[in-house]
Order: C-alpha cells, then sequence, then structure tokens
C-alpha cells in the first residue's frame, strides 16, 4: 500500500514538470527544432589560414560546480544514506540484543525450613525453566538465622571468577541426602556439605567460606545472589559482583558491585578498567 | 629409437576432430569472457627457477581451507544449532549417516591442519623474508586472516554442545571479557546477553559458517591476486636473485626434492 501510495506521488511529480516542460515554447525549441542557419555563403579558407573555430576561453563561464561533478558527488551521497539506512538496523539488529536482554525472574529455592541455620546446602536449580538445561546453575546457599527479626541467607555463586569454570566445596558431602523439591516452575536438588572452602578445578582459585580469595588466579570475591523470603521460600534474585567481604555470617559486611564478568576487576585502580554500576548493598 | 611414421590423412583428420571437440568449447568460452586465458595466466605464470617445496604451503593452506568448506557445506545438511538437538544431531552425524563419521572428522582434524599450515606456511614467509618490499601488504593480509581462522577454531568448538565445548567457550568468552574497557562489551555480545544460551549458539554457528568463511574467502581472494601480481620471491639464498652467475651447471639428473646448497657453498659432488 505505501508503494503504492508512494508511486502515484512519483508519477503526479514527473507529470506536472512534463506539461510545465511542453507547454513552455522556449524549451520546446531547445531540445528539437531547426538548428539555426549559419553564414553558409563565407568563403572557404584553406585549413592551415584561419584562427581555432572556437575562441579560447579565458575564464571558465560556470564559476560553480560542475554538473558531472554534482552528480559524481550525489550518487556518492545517496548510496551512503542508502548503505546507512540498511545497515544501521542490520547492525542495532545483530550487536544491541546482547545488551538489551529482559530481566530473569526470581527462582523459587524451596520452602526455607529446607535450610537449617548454620549449615551449608548446595542448590542446583535452572535460571531459566524455558531454556532448559543449559541454564542450570549451583549456588551455596547457608541460612544465617534471624537478624532483627529477618531471615539472613548467604548465597554464594559457583561461577569461579577467574574464567567461569564451577567452583566445588571442599569437604565432606552428603550425596545420600540429596534432596529433590519440587516448585511451581521447575525442580532443584539440595544436598548438604560442609564446605572448608571453594575450590576451581580449572586453574586452582580458591576462596574461603565467605568467598573471598584465598589462592589462585581469581582477581575478586566469589559472586553472591540478592534473596527474598515470600511465603516461607526462599528465592533468588539477581546475581551481583562482591569486592571482598568482611566479617562471617550475618555479620558481614559486603563490598557489593553490580555483577561483572569473570576475571574482571571491581575495585581498586585495576577497576576502573571495567565500566561497571557500583550498587549500594549493605 | 623407432622411426614414427607419419600419420594417414584420414588418422589425422580423425584427430583434428577429437581436438575440435576439446578446444571449440574452450575457445567459445575464452572469446567471450577471457576466463581462460586469465587461469592459464595464473595456472602457467613464472616463478623462480630456484623454488622449493617450502614454497608449498600456501597452496596447501588454501587447499585445507577448502577441505573445511567442502565438509563443512555438507555437515550443514544434518547439524541442528539449538541447545536440545545440536548434541543430538552430532550424535547422528558420528554413527548414524552413512559416512558422517569421516566427514565430520575430516572437518575435525582438517580444522586442526589448517591452522598448523597457516603458522608453517607464515614461517615460511617469515624466515625467507618473502614479507619484505614490494609484499608488505600481503603480509598484513594474511595476519588478518591469521585470527579470522582462530575465530573459526573458536565458533566451530562450540558446537558440538558437549561438556568439553561448553566449558572451554565459557573460559573463551571470559577471557575476552577480561580486556581493558572493550572487554565486557566484547563478551556480552559474543554470549548474546549475561549467560550462554541458544543465542549463543546460533551465534557461533552463524558466525562461523557464514560470517567468517566470507571475509576469509574475500581476503584469500585478495592474497591470491597479490601472489599473483607481484610474484612469487626467491628464497634468500638464491644466486639468481642476488644478480650472481650460476656456478654451477644445471642439474643433469637429479630429480624431486633437492637440498638448496648453502651461499657460498663449494658446487655439489666436489
Amino acid at each position: 500500500m505505501p508503494a503504492v501510495v508512494a508511486g502515484v506521488v512519483v508519477t503526479l511529480i514527473f507529470a506536472f514538470l512534463w506539461a510545465r516542460d511542453a507547454m513552455t515554447p522556449g524549451r520546446a525549441l531547445a531540445t528539437g527544432g531547426p538548428e539555426p542557419a549559419g553564414t553558409a555563403d563565407a568563403a572557404p579558407i584553406p585549413a592551415n589560414e584561419g584562427g581555432p573555430a572556437m575562441p579560447p576561453a579565458d575564464a571558465p563561464v560556470n564559476q560553480g560546480m560542475p554538473r558531472s561533478k554534482f552528480l559524481e558527488l550525489s550518487t556518492l551521497g545517496l548510496g551512503g544514506v542508502i548503505t546507512g539506512i540498511v545497515a544501521g538496523p542490520v547492525i542495532g539488529f545483530a550487536v544491541l540484543p546482547a545488551f538489551t536482554g529482559d530481566e530473569l525472574d526470581a527462582v523459587d529455592l524451596g520452602p526455607l525450613d529446607e535450610y537449617p541455620k548454620g549449615e551449608w546446602r548446595e542448590a542446583t536449580f535452572m535460571l531459566d525453566a524455558a531454556a532448559g538445561e543449559v541454564s542450570r546453575r549451583t549456588a551455596f546457599v547457608r541460612n544465617n538465622g534471624m537478624v532483627d527479626e529477618q531471615p539472613s541467607v548467604t548465597i554464594i555463586s559457583n561461577r569461579c571468577v577467574h574464567l567461569g569454570c564451577p567452583v566445588q566445596s571442599g569437604g565432606p558431602r552428603q550425596d545420600e541426602d540429596r534432596e529433590t523439591i519440587k516448585t511451581e516452575l521447575a525442580e532443584l536438588t539440595v544436598t548438604p556439605i560442609q564446605p572448608a572452602n571453594f575450590s576451581c578445578p580449572c586453574h586452582g582459585g580458591a576462596y574461603d567460606t565467605e568467598g573471598n580469595r584465598i589462592a589462585g588466579p581469581p582477581v575478586r570475591a566469589l559472586d553472591r545472589y540478592k534473596y527474598s523470603i515470600k511465603g516461607g521460600n526462599l528465592f533468588l534474585l539477581e546475581p551481583y559482583s562482591v569486592g571482598e567481604v568482611k566479617g562471617e555470617g550475618a555479620e558481614a559486611m559486603i563490598k557489593a558491585y553490580g555483577l561483572q564478568g569473570p576475571g574482571e576487576h571491581v575495585d581498586g585502580p585495576s577497576g576502573l578498567l571495567y565500566p561497571i554500576q557500583p550498587q549500594d548493598l549493605g | 629409437m623407432a622411426v614414427v611414421p607419419p600419420p594417414s590423412r584420414r588418422r589425422k583428420r580423425r584427430m583434428d576432430q577429437v581436438m575440435g571437440l576439446v578446444n571449440i568449447p574452450i575457445d567459445w568460452l575464452e572469446e567471450r569472457s577471457g576466463l581462460i586465458g586469465g587461469l592459464k595466466y595464473f595456472l602457467f605464470r613464472k616463478v623462480p627457477s630456484d623454488i622449493n617445496w617450502f614454497h608449498t604451503l600456501g597452496s596447501a593452506t588454501l587447499t585445507a581451507f577448502l577441505v573445511q568448506a567442502g565438509t563443512g557445506v555438507i555437515l550443514a545438511m544434518y547439524y541442528q544449532p539449538h541447545p536440545d538437538k545440536a548434541y543430538e544431531s552430532i550424535r547422528y552425524i558420528t554413527h548414524d549417516v552413512t559416512l558422517g563419521w569421516l566427514v565430520r572428522g575430516m572437518h575435525r582434524w582438517g580444522a586442526s591442519v589448517f591452522i598448523i599450515l597457516i603458522f608453517l606456511h607464515m614461517a615460511r614467509v617469515f624466515l625467507f623474508g618473502a614479507y619484505k618490499y614490494p609484499r608488505e601488504l600481503n603480509w598484513i593480509v594474511g595476519v588478518m586472516l591469521l585470527p579470522l581462522a582462530m575465530l573459526e577454531g573458536f565458533t566451530g568448538y562450540l558446537l558440538p554442545w558437549d561438556q568439553t565445548a561448553y566449558w572451554a567457550t565459557v573460559v573463551g568468552i571470559n577471557l575476552n571479557g577480561t580486556g581493558p574497557i572493550v572487554g565486557p562489551f566484547l563478551s556480552q555480545f559474543l554470549r548474546s546477553g549475561d549467560e550462554i544460551g541458544a543465542d549463543t549458539l546460533t551465534r557461533f554457528y552463524a558466525l562461523h559458517m557464514l560470517l567468517l568463511p566470507g571475509a576469509i574467502m574475500g581476503l584469500i581472494g585478495l592474497h591470491l591476486y597479490l601472489v599473483m601480481r607481484l610474484g612469487v620471491s626467491s628464497p634468500p639464498w638464491s644466486e639468481d636473485a642476488a644478480g650472481k652467475e650460476r656456478t654451477e651447471a644445471p642439474p643433469s639428473g637429479e630429480r624431486g626434492l633437492v637440498r638448496p646448497r648453502a651461499r657460498g657453498g663449494r658446487p655439489r659432488g666436489e
């Protein structure tokens, strides 16, 4: 439909131009008509005696841009505009979706009673049930008990902040006591663990139970998840990055930053090299 | 030596007919396109007399690339870039499709061969000094081809979608993320979001089979054009290239791989 409208508009414009052209008497002559009569009765002269047929121009008549140059530039310009109109959305489509992803919903980690006070549990769940197995993640969860009548929970991500391999808890684990909890959207498994530390199999990064680096190449402490408690269930919210943790358990003071990729500094001078969004977290 | 009798007239006419059968279509094409002449110019151009087997590493690399392109096209007919299906389709190719194991194996091992040949070719050009004037631009084109080939390896490694592929890509993308300033944006772009998922797989697949091979083909074309225009360089010990007269008679009976003589060495056989 828009193409038809555009076609009609273009037709009308050119019809008008043609009609104006045809009705102007001077113009009709210029395009056709007999050639003006020359001085046919002048005596012929030998070729080597005559002067130049046309006197050399002392200066260009038209000081402005020559027609050919104008056409050349307008062709290039028009081509550039068309390329831009096409390439802009295409490049945007290729690049922008990576930066405008939707926020994920909170993940139900089951009743808080599944996480006894002072003990660690390794919870394995899906971040996004629709994405399936590829979104399976593991977090280490510890219930710190009540603080000011609010439950305090530590949820540490198992993603190593060196290059993203999965860290594992160093210490006993009771696989035989693994429980499968069914929630509304998916199911998760919860395994009791007694970590003395967390360590990464890829390049030997090691962390204490608060996630602070104790050895190896990682550049900061392990990431954590925000959480909320609704109707007695523990919900996992978005992850955030941690510079370092002072203190332990419910009294821990966390230097929190917006989530950064593994290997990216969050604090100190080198933190300036990685654009981050600091968050106000206690 | 037996004297060959001159062919009879009938025989000669028949030979002319057979030759015509071959030549007429070629001439038809040549007259209308000039392609045959171009091909002859490319294939039968003059090269220095003292080139050796090391000079074939470039065409070996090209052959490796063509093998990758050919086998890759066939693999794309069976492969499914979806998180739930990719691994199964690879299993299907390997175990169920007739000769699938062979073509996948060619592609998988050919990838390593391609990269190894690139480095050998690069080492040859470097050690022979073949990157010097007037061939600097061709060195630069080659240096642009190198990361494209390595990106092919990186993107192709994810496609089997097994544990190795997944974690190698996690680490590879996060390595990019550690680059200052641009790193986080680069890794976000490669991941196509915050997490590796379906979009990452299809993105890597599209890069692996469309964008990168296209760029590589274009640059190989430019690379070959420059080779043709500038000619092949002599090895550094070349006496011809140094303007010296040959001290040695042309090789009498020797054929095949001949060890180059050291500069200023005694003639062979003394």
